[in-house]
């Protein structure tokens, strides 16, 4: 996993992505915001949902209260 | 597709979709759509802290800043594990103090490997040959080329090929012989006599209907 670690704890990349949802809500533009590669950011965001922490509604992404509380 | 003792065995076609993928890779489990939008360059190579594709890593992390002026994105791929991956390119940084910025595909099944025909059991049955597929935008594969094992790339010519796909994608021209930026394109031949007799009157500079080129 690329952004939940094995011990549950989040890599600085999930952090960032984290942290520019609070501003953005597709691949597109968080990709800018948390200085990653669009690619990195579309799989990111699969994990991340995955693992609760970002809910997806028809593409837009926002924070979920376990991702929130990560920051 | 056919199966061998080494994998399925076959080629994609060019200007078709390029084969669907899910990988573990250096960079996290990437899927071939999640490079949409911009080109990518996928190349393999036989395996991980071998020299010749020590030598061709280098010189990829080179010319990578070029290829992301050109909107192209980079993936590498070997039958390797992915904590080989890590111990290999981290063993570059530590020994040459460059960092691949790059990820790489951890194929150890096979799978991509298979689909994209990078196996050559006449040349080994265990490694990828050193092949480069262009893929689209759109992930039409665009153009592919195959090295044996004992040629390392030339950068300078993967350079040329994606300046010449974009041009020909934004253009709709074709490039002549060892056409670099700035050399003048070919227009595309007509496929009609009044076509013909229209082209040389066109302005451009000919060597007869056929063979007609212009500057961009």
């Amino acid at each position: 996993m690329a952004c939940v670690n094995p011990d549950g704890t989040v890599t600085p990349s999930a952090i960032a992505i984290l942290t520019a949802l609070r501003s953005a809500d597709t691949a597109e533009l968080i990709a800018p915001l948390a200085d990653l590669p669009l690619f990195r950011v579309r799989s990111a965001l699969r994990e991340l949902v995955a693992a609760g922490l970002v809910a997806v509604d028809d593409g837009h992404h926002h924070l979920t209260d376990a991702g929130l509380a990560r920051l | 597709m056919i199966e061998t003792e080494a994998g399925p065995v076959g080629l994609p076609r060019l200007n078709e979709p390029a084969p669907q993928f899910e990988a573990v890779t250096t960079h996290g489990t990437l899927k071939l759509s999640d490079f949409e939008g911009r080109w990518l360059i996928l190349f393999s190579h036989p395996a991980d802290f071998t020299p010749v594709c020590t030598t061709e890593f280098l010189a990829f992390t080179e010319i990578f800043p070029d290829l992301q002026k050109r909107g192209t994105d980079l993936l590498g791929l070997s039958i390797d594990s992915v904590f080989s991956h890590i111990a290999w390119v981290r063993n570059i940084e530590e020994k040459t103090g460059i960092k691949i910025p790059f990820p790489v595909i951890a194929d150890l099944n096979k799978d991509v490997a298979g689909k994209y025909g990078m196996l050559m059991p006449g040349e080994s049955k265990t490694e990828t040959s050193r092949c480069v597929f262009f893929i689209d935008p759109k992930g039409i594969l665009r153009a592919m080329i195959y090295y044996p094992l004992s040629l390392g790339r030339n950068m300078q010519e993967i350079l040329r090929v994606i300046d010449a796909l974009q041009t020909a994608t934004a253009n709709g021209v074709a490039t002549p012989a060892n056409w670099v930026p700035g050399d003048k394109v070919i227009v595309p031949a007509p496929n009609t006599q009044e076509g013909a007799e229209e082209r040389m009157k066109a302005g451009y500079e000919c060597t007869d209907w056929y063979l007609c080129k212009k500057d961009l």
